[in-house]
């Protein structure tokens, strides 16, 4: 989850992106941490997270191993389980992320899981004054802070802005930007929507911190060439 | 990973997804890997969706459409033939996928992803404390791709400086020497997607830490991600945002751990008791 810690791009996309996500630490809190993840999981469903996931099981939006010529062209694909099917997955316990792009669903959530005391370690990556308003609000006293300071070294290797901005955010690389450039040239082409591209990207984020209304915005923006 | 060449067709889907660019159509017009430059990440097998369709006629689809001028082109995320076949690895390959799959644990500290818990669980594990500072250089991220033998380089430059490596961290496990922050002899010429060296300094020790590292880090043959975390005061207020504006660090986007964690192993619960 320092996969979330490099989100590039614009204060102004950047804005209403947040992931608040669940852990154990191993041999402080780990016992019976799987049932408190999913506990978490399903105490963010009434604020439709926009994206949800744990790595062993993968995101909301998730490739199908089960995909033949009539289910591409006839009956339709399902690129999206629901809330339920994927805490229900979750064999062992490990990170529990949920993506949202409203600061009052956060907010309303973290409140929710500060009264649910469940004893993980409960991490929001955003903004940071966004985050300290918010911990402001529930009246919660941040234990501690970690700031990105930007990539260094050898920065010639590394793609646009627009591309940038929609592969950072899954921080394992699984979005890469290759793919990413490729999604945005489909969309300035007029071959695909914004909004399927998001989800086709969604799928190579195993984690579930894509944020699909983020990548929306930078992909409506990146088609009209601003 | 390799590709079965009886499978592919060659629709090319697979070389935008590839996370190191390592994939390529090759001059018999199917696609290959670059094995050296995989990293063993398994995004291509894992996050394309297999079609499952009968390559034989696949193939003479596309050859027909093709003499038309017409393109055969499935859905972007989609293997037309289920082309790609995991392979075993062995050591030290291996370490590939441990630092490039996150779906994969890591053994020597049993934590997914990258492997190591660092600020998010400090709540319970008291990793960094009051006064001190985390320092987190992730390696290749985003994107490029990192050789141990690039880590090493500026790992025994860090070893210099007042840092301590953070012992439950994957990379420190790798390492022969962790006073001089060499890496295992075996791994140097391995590449991985990315790897984070962790290591915590005094607080007053920051500023001289993170100039060495941006020195040291300029001449680094990859990109680093650098991260640094601290502990709040009871106000919640941090000591470190001052100092990282007077360094010159924009500061945005971070993570905060809200302190919702409580130590609750029965074991940990005692020692603590």
């Amino acid at each position: 989850m320092t996969n979330t810690l490099h989100r590039y791009g614009t204060e102004d996309t950047q804005r209403n992106d947040f992931i608040v996500f669940a852990m154990a630490g191993k041999g402080f809190n780990d016992e019976g941490s799987l049932d408190k993840a999913k506990a978490f999981l399903r105490a963010a469903i009434k604020y439709e997270p926009i994206n949800m996931g744990n790595a062993l099981v993968n995101s909301l939006y998730r490739p199908e191993k089960d995909l033949s010529f009539i289910k591409l062209y006839f009956t339709g694909r399902k690129e999206k389980t629901t809330y339920e099917e994927l805490i229900d997955e979750i064999p062992a316990a490990g990170s529990a992320a949920v993506v949202f792009d409203h600061p009052e669903r956060v907010k309303n959530f973290i409140a929710d899981v500060k009264a649910l005391d469940l004893g993980l370690s409960v991490n929001v990556s955003a903004l940071v004054d966004n985050v300290r308003d918010i911990c402001g609000e529930v009246e919660i006293t941040p234990h501690a802070v970690e700031y990105t300071l930007g990539f260094h070294g050898d920065t010639d290797r590394l793609p646009d802005r627009d591309t940038m901005s929609i592969s950072t955010m899954c921080g394992h690389g699984m979005v890469s930007a290759h793919f990413a450039k490729k999604m945005i040239d489909r969309v300035k082409e007029g071959r695909i929507d914004p909004e399927d591209a998001a989800c086709c990207m969604a799928k190579f984020c195993v984690c579930g911190v894509f944020n699909i209304s983020r990548a929306m915005k930078i992909l409506n923006t990146a088609a009209r060439g601003e | 990973m390799k590709i079965n060449k009886d499978k592919c067709v060659g629709c090319a889907n697979c070389v935008p997804v590839c996370s190191v660019g390592a994939i390529f159509i090759d001059d018999d017009g199917l696609a290959e890997i670059n094995r050296e430059n995989c990293v063993e990440c398994h995004n291509c097998h894992r996050s394309l969706s297999p079609e499952h369709l009968p390559p034989g006629p696949t193939r003479l689809v596309r050859k027909i459409l093709k003499s038309v001028s017409l393109r055969f082109q499935p859905d972007p995320d989609v293997c037309p033939t289920d082309a790609f076949m995991p392979e075993d690895l062995e050591w030290p390959r291996i370490v590939r996928r441990a630092f490039s799959d996150p779906m994969v644990t890591h053994e020597s500290t049993g934590v997914h992803g990258r492997g190591t818990e660092e600020v998010k669980t400090n709540d319970v594990s008291g990793r960094i404390k009051h006064g001190e500072v985390g320092v987190v250089v992730e390696f290749g991220r985003p994107g490029i791709g990192t050789y141990f033998r690039d880590v090493e380089m500026v790992t025994t430059a860090l070893a210099k400086e007042k840092i301590t490596f953070e012992a439950g961290n994957p990379v420190t496990q790798l390492m022969t020497d962790i006073a001089t922050g060499h890496i295992r002899k075996d791994l140097l010429d391995e590449k991985v997607l990315s790897c984070i060296v962790e290591v915590t300094v005094k607080l007053e020790d920051t500023a001289s830490t993170l100039a060495a590292l941006k020195e040291i880090g300029a001449t680094a043959k990859t990109v680093i991600s650098i991260g640094a975390s601290t502990v709040c005061a009871e106000d919640g207020s941090d000591p470190l945002k001052d100092i990282l504006r007077a360094e010159g660090f924009a500061i945005g986007w971070a993570k905060v751990n809200l302190g919702l964690g409580r130590v609750s192993n029965r074991s940990a619960a005692a020692a603590e008791a």
